[in-house]
């Protein structure tokens, strides 16, 4: 039987690859005997749907999380197009 | 139409029916196209680039998009003016076929992801993982939990719809070690796959596999402290 430890690093990898069905099984006895790591595995799920929110989020047309461009940069950044739009032209 | 359909079959009408419904369609569409007016229409989906106007209509668009992903405010600037500067040269190129936006946001995902290879040669190979300080105190020397990791609650994607979370997100995040959040960033934000991060930050399989386990053992932790405990204990947040 794996650790917890062990458990825990192939949650984490479970989520970027499809494990070996080896390692697939070990983990899923492991969370069926286990009291504290299905509440790790539940955590793991929340932050992948957390952070997919997140990025959403921080597109919308409304400022959130309140970031936009300060004024002068946003000058700089307009002049540097102009100047561009102007040499290519 | 009759030689198609001899009159012995019981479905000759319906299919000369067919027949006929279909011509009426195809003249129909031929009509269409024909005529100048939905010509114009579908010409006018082809819009034209307004550089004058891309700081304006997407710039702050673009410095989120930028911000998040990258983390500082500085750089996100400039991927921003690289990403307007190498849409101006690459005018050309623009088909018209996807908006205005869509076809910057493709140009600065290029650009970021081009900052972050950047920035990862910038840390020495040697500094990694070890220094990136481990969170494997969570558990004790025979591999089971030390801190209990915490239950959650019922539904803790209800959480997701307080602006406050999300205040306590971003302080979990800018709590990584640069590298880190790096890894974190490029595969849970930008989507990419574990080999193209793998190359891009050149780093071997075990070792992506360690930054990204640290990665969300740490922001797993800071959220169970940071909110989901106290904010339980305090009711409402």
């Amino acid at each position: 039987m794996i650790t917890c430890e062990e458990a825990a690093r192939l949650m984490s990898e479970s989520l970027d690859r499809r494990l070996p069905l080896g390692q697939r099984m070990a983990l899923r006895m492991h969370l069926l005997m286990c009291k504290l790591c299905p509440r790790f595995w539940r955590q793991l799920q929340f932050l992948r749907n957390a952070t997919g929110r997140f990025v959403k989020e921080a597109e919308r047309e409304v400022p959130f999380p309140s970031e936009s461009l300060s004024m002068d940069v946003r000058e700089r950044i307009k002049r540097a197009v102009v100047a561009g739009l102007k040499s290519s032209d | 139409m009759r030689w198609v359909v001899p009159d012995t079959t019981p479905y000759g009408g319906f299919l000369i029916l067919t027949m006929e419904f279909n011509l009426f369609i195809s003249s129909g569409v031929l009509l269409m196209y024909n005529c100048p007016k939905w010509r114009g229409a579908v010409k006018e989906e082809q819009q034209d680039l307004r550089p004058d106007m891309w700081v304006q209509d997407h710039g702050d668009l673009l410095f989120r998009y930028a911000v998040v992903r990258l983390r500082d405010r500085v750089a996100a600037e400039e991927v921003v003016q690289e990403t307007f500067l190498a849409a101006l040269k690459g005018r050309e190129q623009f088909k018209g076929r996807a908006s205005e936006r869509t076809w910057l946001v493709g140009i600065l995902k290029h650009k970021i992801i081009d900052y972050f290879r950047k920035r990862s040669r910038e840390i020495p190979v040697t500094a990694l993982p070890s220094s990136e300080d481990s969170p494997e105190d969570i558990f004790d020397n025979n591999g089971k939990w030390k801190t209990e990791p915490g239950a959650w609650g019922d539904d803790p994607a209800n959480v997701l719809e307080k602006k406050e979370f999300w205040k306590t997100f971003k302080e979990c995040m800018g709590g990584l070690p640069g590298r880190l959040a790096d890894v974190f960033s490029l595969r849970e934000f930008e989507g990419l796959g574990s080999e193209e991060i793998r190359n891009l930050m050149n780093v071997s399989t075990t070792n992506l596999n360690v930054l990204l386990y640290r990665a969300r053992v740490r922001l797993a932790r800071c959220l169970d402290t940071n909110w989901f405990r106290t904010g339980q204990k305090e009711g409402e947040k």
